[in-house]
């Protein structure tokens, strides 16, 4: 696949509201069963308002615009930043663009994206990167 | 504070089998739509042995040590109201399917200090090998210990 340009957008991908129940449901797949993303009297005594997601399944989101758009076995790198807290309710869009193509080892034609999730207030969640074999 | 003399500690490696069912429920609860995800028949069409793990899925695999939550937490005696994933990234190199057995090394790498100790940030390296001693992916998180 060669017709990757930089400068091209990856195409976005939205999700549906934060809820309750996906946080259950991504507690129990994942393993991650830190109390903070299920237990609002837990986030409570953190200091927390409500419960908050798990930065890692806007960096599920992410990958999902990833593979949606190219083959996963093309995918070489993947890295998040987490910039920001997701609450209940909230949507999470996922955004990128091909910031470069250039030559790897063994001459392997590679682009680099930069890749980003927010809310719909447009508050950063994720600010990341990902490398693809084109 | 966080013990310095941990930097370094390397936890006994942990060998998961990769159940398809796990996968199905993971692709589930991303929300995933694309059967090569949770359909065998549909992973086997577009050329894999099975249904494939999605990106993030070797921390599913970590979360198999032995631990209340994860396994630094426990040695070092980190409170987990306290942290946050800070940053996390993955390089890969060889799918990993259903019916997999991945061989997991978690390795403490660095422990630093932010904002005069208030703020400690701790990575933590890990390999990911399949049952035929090939490395399928390697991942380093990055989280903040609020002292």
């Amino acid at each position: 696949m060669t017709d990757v340009k930089e400068g091209d957008l990856i195409p976005e991908m939205t999700f549906p509201p934060i809820s309750r129940h996906t946080l259950a449901l991504y507690c129990g797949a994942s393993g991650d069963h830190n109390p903070v993303h299920v237990d609002i009297d837990f986030a409570k005594q953190y200091g927390l308002d409500d419960v908050i997601a798990h930065g890692m399944l806007s960096m599920a989101y992410l990958g999902r615009m990833l593979t949606s758009w190219r083959p996963q076995s093309s995918l070489r790198k993947f890295s998040a930043r987490f910039a920001g807290m997701v609450q209940v309710g909230e949507i999470i869009s996922c955004h990128g663009m091909v910031s470069k193509i250039y030559s790897g080892a063994n001459e392997e034609k590679l682009a680099e994206l930069s890749i980003f999730a927010k809310t719909n207030d447009e508050r950063d969640v994720i600010v990341g990167e990902a490398i693809i074999s084109l | 504070m966080l013990d310095k003399q941990y930097i370094g500690h390397v936890f006994k490696p942990i060998k998961v089998p990769v159940e398809l069912g796990r996968l199905k429920f993971f692709a589930k609860s991303i929300g995933e739509n694309n059967p090569i995800y949770f359909d065998v028949d549909a992973a086997q069409k577009a050329g894999y042995r099975s249904v494939i793990a999605p990106p993030t899925f070797t921390m599913v695999i970590d979360s198999e040590y032995e631990s209340e939550s994860m396994p630094e937490f426990d040695l070092m005696g980190i409170d987990i109201g306290r942290i946050l994933h800070a940053n996390q990234s993955f390089e890969y190199f060889l799918p990993i399917c259903a019916g997999d057995e991945i061989f997991a090394t978690r390795r403490i790498k660095n422990i630093t200090e932010k904002k005069a100790g208030t703020l400690e940030f701790v990575e933590i390296d890990s390999e990911y090998h399949n049952q035929e001693g090939e490395l399928v992916a390697t991942s380093l998180m990055t989280f903040v210990y609020r002292n």
